[in-house]
């Protein structure tokens, strides 16, 4: 049979009914970009607060000494308890479990000069295992403090992208030497650019980091501030806090069970809690996808049904002047496959442009930090408008089925 | 060869409405001539279209026996009654049946395309076939952009496409005023000449009295058949 047979049999009607056409197409379209829109801002959204919330670092707890309120063995309540430099080391060795220990000090307000830049930071004392439990990890091109740095109390500073930025603009730091209280630090690299929500001491890109025993030799302070510790197995964690929580207890004699001599916050535990948010809102967004698919369907589906007596009465026409049941059967395929690819493409490519317009614009907000970089997926695409063509399918097939099927006087009198 | 192109033995349709059942025909013998020009009269709901439609092989009867051109309609799967709709019979409608999205050129392409007519040929049959019912300036129409007779005309054109023996027509001019129904009639009185088996209901007794043969039903019966007014054939040649 010619081509061109073949087309105006299979394909001609079809481009001539525009406005039922272009109606489904637009229902199909429609349904298929809300919902990959709806998806993959949920889905970005949701990786951005993972991102956001692993800023911190992962599977960590932190910890301050605090005051007694039980007298034990002797010495009274209300007593201050200080960690000391040593503590860290104690930990690991007594508590198998632990992955590592890490001891800091902090200092706020302390001057910073570089060229004729003068400024007041924070400054954090850290230890190596920090770039691993607590995320503080350099751009490329610089490090982060590390063993040697501890053992021989050098003077470097790791800073802070932001800091790096409000210093040194766009001139590189590493290599670079600022003083930090008149005392000259060099530069040995750049935190990251990362998003975190959670901090205890500051924003790390904010803070400059330096070894903490070159924080005792030029601040001479005698206590640490805080520890953090990482258990090896995440499930171990609440063993691991108990086991922390005796080890001190026996080491600064204080009551085991005294809940107010030390502070814990399991960074882990929230953040338990906040994945079991995530997953909340996942749910949630997708029960709001499969309503608007619901709806979509009832469109398309309803568009197709409302044209059944229109179809119906040129399938009888066509019957009457000699078509077969198949040409009839073949051209409604044809034609819901096309409307279903034209409409599911142009939903696709929408939802595509609309999503890499949307990270191309450099919006200047808050809540863009939230909403992070929507990703759709082609997948979720195709099984959106699967479902669609095949309820529109459903719902145009079997009229179509049944006005082939009967004698052509049934559909020619079709009502 | 039978004489018959149409021979109808004891037909009987039955409509089934809900739990009623109601017989339209009730056994119905009924024999046409090759190249016989027939006109079915008789009063509304007498069961005429439903016989013009079991004869054009639109619907298929209850019981009795159809031949058409020795071969019985009754034993034919769907897809060779739909190639003899296609092929053997044309069938005008009183409600002209015409595609509403499609142009009269496209309307009368559509039995050639099932016939599977090439390109160049189909498109040179169409023109001709407008040509002949006087359409040759309405090629590009819509139903909606011509008159009642003009579509009727495309009605026809679609029907002569694949050169039928027969052609059947339901009240073709029911629905037209008197000058255009006349320049219809006319076109079938021609055709009648060029040697095709014409079958015409109408309740015009003057459109009746053209033709050779009129079979008048009643109640879903044969009442009688009358012979047609002579003249109207000479008519027909003066004209
Ligand atoms: N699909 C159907 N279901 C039930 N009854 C039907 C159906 N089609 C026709 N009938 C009945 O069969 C009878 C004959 O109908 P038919 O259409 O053949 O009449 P007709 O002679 O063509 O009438 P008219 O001159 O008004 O066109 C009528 O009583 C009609 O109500
Ligand atoms: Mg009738």
């Amino acid at each position: 049979m010619q081509l061109s047979t073949l087309y105006n049999i299979f394909v001609r009607d079809f481009r001539k009914q525009s406005l039922r056409i272009g109606l489904t197409i637009v229902a199909l379209a429609w349904g298929t970009l809300s919902i990959m829109l709806l998806l993959g801002f949920g889905e970005g959204m949701h990786q951005q607060m993972s991102e956001n919330q692993a800023g911190i670092g992962t599977g960590i707890s932190v910890i301050w000494g605090g005051n007694t309120s039980m007298p034990y063995k002797g010495l009274g309540r209300g007593r201050k308890i200080w960690f000391h430099a040593g503590d860290g080391e104690y930990l690991k060795q007594l508590i198998p479990e632990l992955e590592a220990v890490g001891e800091e000090y902090h200092r706020w307000g302390v001057r910073v000069r570089w060229a004729d830049k003068v400024m007041t930071q924070h400054i954090n004392g850290v230890e190596p295992v920090y770039e691993d439990i607590r995320n503080i990890v350099p751009r490329v091109g610089g490090r982060m403090v590390n063993e040697i740095d501890i053992e021989l109390k050098r003077r470097v500073a790791f800073i802070g992208w932001e800091t790096a930025r409000d210093i040194f603009g766009d001139v590189d730091p590493v290599g670079e030497t600022i003083y930090l209280q008149d005392l000259p630090f060099t530069v040995i690299g750049v935190l990251v650019e990362k998003n975190q929500w959670n901090s205890y001491s500051g924003q790390d890109q904010s803070t400059i980091f330096i070894p903490t025993t070159t924080f005792v030799a030029v601040f001479g302070d005698p206590y640490l501030d805080n520890m953090v510790f990482k258990p090896r197995d995440l499930d171990q964690m609440d063993m691991v806090k108990e086991r922390v929580t005796e080890a001190l207890a026996a080491r600064y004699k204080f009551h085991p069970d005294d809940e107010s001599a030390l502070s814990i916050w399991d960074i882990a535990e929230s953040m338990r809690e906040f994945n079991a948010m995530l997953i909340g809102i996942k749910i949630f967004l997708g029960i709001i996808g499969g309503l608007t698919l619901l709806i979509a369907s009832v469109g398309v589906a309803n568009i197709m049904y409302v044209s059944i007596k229109e179809r119906t009465r040129e399938i009888g026409i066509k019957m009457a002047v000699g078509a077969r049941k198949s040409y009839i059967l073949i051209q409604f395929l044809i034609e819901a496959l096309l409307i279903t690819a034209t409409g599911g493409f142009i939903g696709m490519m929408l939802a595509y442009v609309a999503t890499e317009t949307f990270q191309r614009v450099d919006i200047q907000a808050d809540w863009v930090e939230w909403l992070g970089k929507p990703t759709i997926s082609a997948d979720i695409g195709i099984i959106v408008v699967a479902i669609l063509g095949v309820m529109g399918l459903i719902a145009g097939f079997f009229p179509a089925l049944r006005a082939a099927s009967v004698s052509p006087v049934e559909s020619l009198r079709y009502e | 060869m039978s004489a018959h192109m149409i021979d109808i033995v004891n037909l009987v349709k039955r409509y089934q409405t809900g739990t009623v059942s109601f017989e339209a025909l009730k056994g119905v013998d009924v024999q046409i001539d090759r190249g016989e020009l027939v006109s079915i009269v008789g009063p509304s709901g007498s069961g005429k279209s439903t016989m013009m439609n079991i004869i054009g092989c639109l619907d298929i009867p209850t019981s009795g026996k159809y031949t058409l051109d020795d071969q019985d309609v009754t034993k034919l799967t769907p897809n060779q009654l739909a190639d003899i709709r296609n092929r053997k019979i044309g069938f005008v409608f009183q409600a002209f049946n015409l595609l509403p999205y499609a142009t009269a050129f496209e309307n009368v392409e559509v039995p050639l395309l099932f016939a599977r007519v090439g390109g160049r040929k189909r498109k040179q049959r169409i023109l001709d076939l407008l040509d002949r019912v006087g359409l040759a300036d309405k090629v590009n129409n819509k139903p909606t952009e011509m008159s009642g007779g003009e579509m009727q005309r495309v009605a026809i054109a679609r029907a002569l496409a694949n050169e039928p023996e027969v052609i059947l027509a339901d009240e073709p001019t029911g629905n037209l005023d008197s000058s255009s129904g006349g320049g219809i009639v006319e076109l079938f009185h021609e055709l009648w000449r060029e040697g095709k088996t014409i079958v015409v209901i109408t309740h015009d007794s003057a459109l009746a009295a053209q033709t050779e043969r009129i079979i008048h039903i009643r109640d879903g019966l044969i009442e009688k058949v009358t012979h047609g007014n002579q003249q109207g054939r000479r008519a027909a040649h003066v004209a």
